[in-house]
């Protein structure tokens, strides 16, 4: 089972955490190794001061393998000639860190623009920054007549900031790059020296959308670093909430995709759904969205009174609309003209980047958190995991419908079966080191987090499944006409936030 | 099949929510941000430009629920257009990054006068939970000047359309707190 790369881990020096620290002779070795198993995953890539951090997945029995090597020089082998999802996050580790990878495939800045005060501001030692903002450069498209199409930072429709440079001939897209970025708070240097509680704030809204996922994630890694147990009813009501939230906004994907082909009842049914269900996680959890509902330890607030009957009716509501919406989506061959083969993802990209969520569900990676690396209440309760072929904008819808049903199912037995008893329990103030991965509506979150003596938080990383989805949009709209770019990119809804950390 | 669904959509009861209310007082503060000859030109019905100026995504999410049947934002006139220079209320969301700011001062600069600035969540009031990072201005007024804040982490949809139709009410010739 074990293949060259994970035996270079397994082998390594294990740390509290089962996190491997190789030595700088043994990573330098890890990019052949890897050559030579293709099946370990990269999932993230980050780091610490003098310190680079990696998240593996074996893929065969999903197995999560965490490694890490000195940065001493200031630099360590890139991993991203034989992992292409690396280049991202080899970019994001010299802009936040000032670590650079020897050997890699590509060293342009990614989140810092040159406007901050500073450069490598998470480094021990920020210097300040008193360049002016370069001119970004963009990968080249060469040919008579390519032309480029700048599109953001701020884009027509309510949505997040990010820039696309589009290079056309004609009406075909010839290359499309994403420049992020535009969100960057700052959020994991807001983390460092404050308590898993107090830091909680930052994982829930790393993502808006995804900020029971995110804040999940992050709450079972600190709970993993301090061993603590969660209460059976904390856990079954955040699982309530997690569905909750896939339902939503898979509802408002469903609609928008609609939408962006100029089809505009499905959207508008789909918006009245959401909102029935959004009204109904506010009666039940006291927020819409159910920010900040989750933390460290348990769940802020016992679920109301009045909570499960709102719930239950506004799931009814979906369950019965849904058969009849999807005969509508099915049955307008305008609408299947445009979503059937469009915006298409060979399977084997999204296996080269571990792609998670709807992307890679759509294109024959059934990997889902909930199922691979189960974990409570999910061990008990397996969900159904659809997953599709072909691996187009209408896959991606079809996987979000199914997964409609499968939540709706999942809430309604984690209701009727919902435990009694606390909500919370302390935490503990002592050192420790917790992973953890969480899946949300567009994917696994995984979160890291380390504590000192104190437990406070010494260094973190929240990883959005979008790391692994953007390149694969670039990918997927190639060939493809301009027009069809918001019906790809809708069909994807990569977070921008959730990579812009 | 969708024609029968329209159908009964249209004999049904619509499923629009009543609109919220609106403070006196909030109304009176903006009266007084603009004179009469610019509430005059602008009317009873806004356009508006939303821009993220690194947010989570939370507010956007709400202000797209605006849009939605239950909330109905274009029933009072108000409508969301794509480009800065159609629009008289310009929408900020975020705490203001720094790689956001000469975007939004470029939008800012695009759009026509007489305008409203609008800072949408607690992160676009004063930088939110953000304020203090290396990365953020600490909230839209760092670059533009702001006429209405909507606090809240998101603002739900129905304070969101209550502070809009506070500017409505400052635009009208005889506003209701001076009448």
């Amino acid at each position: 089972m074990s293949g060259a790369a994970s035996t270079l881990i397994l082998r390594a020096a294990p740390q509290e955490g089962g996190r491997a620290l190789l030595t700088e002779a043994a990573w330098d070795a890890l990019p052949a190794a890897l050559a030579a198993e293709p099946d370990l995953a990269l999932l993230a890539l980050w780091a610490e001061p003098g310190l680079v951090h990696a998240a593996f997945l074996r893929e065969a029995d999903a197995a999560l393998l965490l490694a890490s090597v000195p940065a001493t020089e200031g630099h360590y082998a890139a991993l991203s000639p034989v992992r292409p999802g690396a280049i991202r996050f080899e970019r994001m580790i010299r802009d936040l860190w000032g670590l650079t990878a020897r050997d890699a495939t590509d060293l342009r800045p990614w989140l810092d623009h040159g406007r901050w005060p500073v450069t490598g501001p998470l480094s021990a030692r920020p210097a300040p920054n008193t360049a002016p903002p370069p001119q970004p450069e963009f990968l080249p498209a060469e040919g008579e007549g390519v032309h480029q199409i700048p599109v953001g930072p701020i884009h027509a429709g309510v949505i997040e900031p990010g820039h696309f440079r589009f290079h056309v001939l004609g009406e075909t897209v010839v290359r499309l790059e994403a420049r992020l970025g535009y969100a960057h708070k700052g959020s994991l240097a807001l983390m460092l020296g404050r308590s898993p509680r107090a830091a909680a704030r930052y994982a829930s809204r790393l993502s808006g959308d995804s900020t029971v996922a995110h804040s999940w994630a992050f709450a079972r890694a600190a709970e993993q670093a301090l061993a603590v147990e969660v209460p059976p009813r904390a856990v079954h009501l955040r699982a309530v909430m997690a569905e909750l939230e896939r339902i939503h906004n898979h509802l408002n994907d469903w609609g928008f995709v609609c939408n962006d082909a100029a089809f505009a009842f499905p959207h508008a049914r789909c918006a009245i759904l959401r909102e029935g269900v959004l009204r109904a996680a506010r009666i039940a959890f006291g927020h819409r969205l159910m920010m900040d509902a989750v933390l460290p330890g348990g769940v802020a607030l016992d679920i109301a009174e009045a909570g499960p009957a709102a719930i239950h009716a506004a799931l009814d509501a979906v369950a019965e609309e849904l058969p009849s919406l999807l005969r509508i989506y099915d049955s307008h061959a305008s609408l299947q003209d445009r979503v059937v083969g469009t915006g298409h993802t060979a399977p084997v990209l999204v296996a080269r980047f571990a792609a998670g969520g709807h992307v890679g569900r759509a294109a024959g990676r059934g990997f889902d958190a909930r199922r691979a690396l189960p974990y409570a209440p999910y061990d008990a309760l397996p969900p159904e995991v659809p997953v599709f072929e072909a691996g187009d904008v209408d896959a991606r819808v079809r996987v979000r419908i199914a997964e409609l049903g499968c939540s709706i199912d999942l809430v309604r037995a984690l209701l009727a079966g919902l435990p009694s008893g606390e909500i919370s329990v302390p935490l503990p103030q002592r050192a420790g080191e917790g992973v953890a991965l969480v899946e949300g509506f567009r994917g696994e979150c995984l979160h890291w987090l380390r504590l000192d003596d104190g437990g406070l938080i010494r260094a973190a990383f929240m990883r959005d499944p979008s790391w692994l989805q953007w390149p694969l949009l670039e990918a997927a709209i190639r060939d493809n006409i301009v027009a069809d770019f918001p019906l790809c990119n809708k069909s994807f809804n990569a977070s921008y936030s959730g990579v812009d950390l | 099949m969708l024609w029968p669904k329209l159908a009964r959509n249209l004999l049904g009861r619509p499923v629009t929510a009543a609109a919220p209310a609106v403070s006196d007082e909030a109304v009176a503060a903006l009266v007084a941000r603009l004179e009469g000859a610019a509430r005059a030109r602008l009317g009873r019905s806004l356009a508006i430009r939303a821009v993220d100026c690194g947010s989570c995504n939370g507010c956007e999410l709400e202000l797209n629920a605006l849009q939605n049947p239950v909330h109905d934002l274009e029933r009072f006139g108000l409508r969301f257009v794509a480009s800065p220079r159609h629009a008289d209320v310009l929408m900020l969301t975020g705490p203001l990054t720094r790689n956001m700011r000469e975007a939004l001062e470029h939008a800012y600069a695009a759009t026509p006068d007489p305008k409203w600035v609008v800072a949408v969540g607690d992160c676009a009031v004063d930088g939110g939970v953000f304020k203090g990072s290396y990365a953020v201005e600490g909230g839209a007024g760092a670059a533009v000047p702001v006429d209405l804040i909507i606090p809240g982490c998101p603002p739900a949809p129905e304070q969101l359309l209550a502070g809009l139709l506070s500017l409505l009410e400052a635009e009208t010739e005889t506003p209701r707190a001076s009448s």
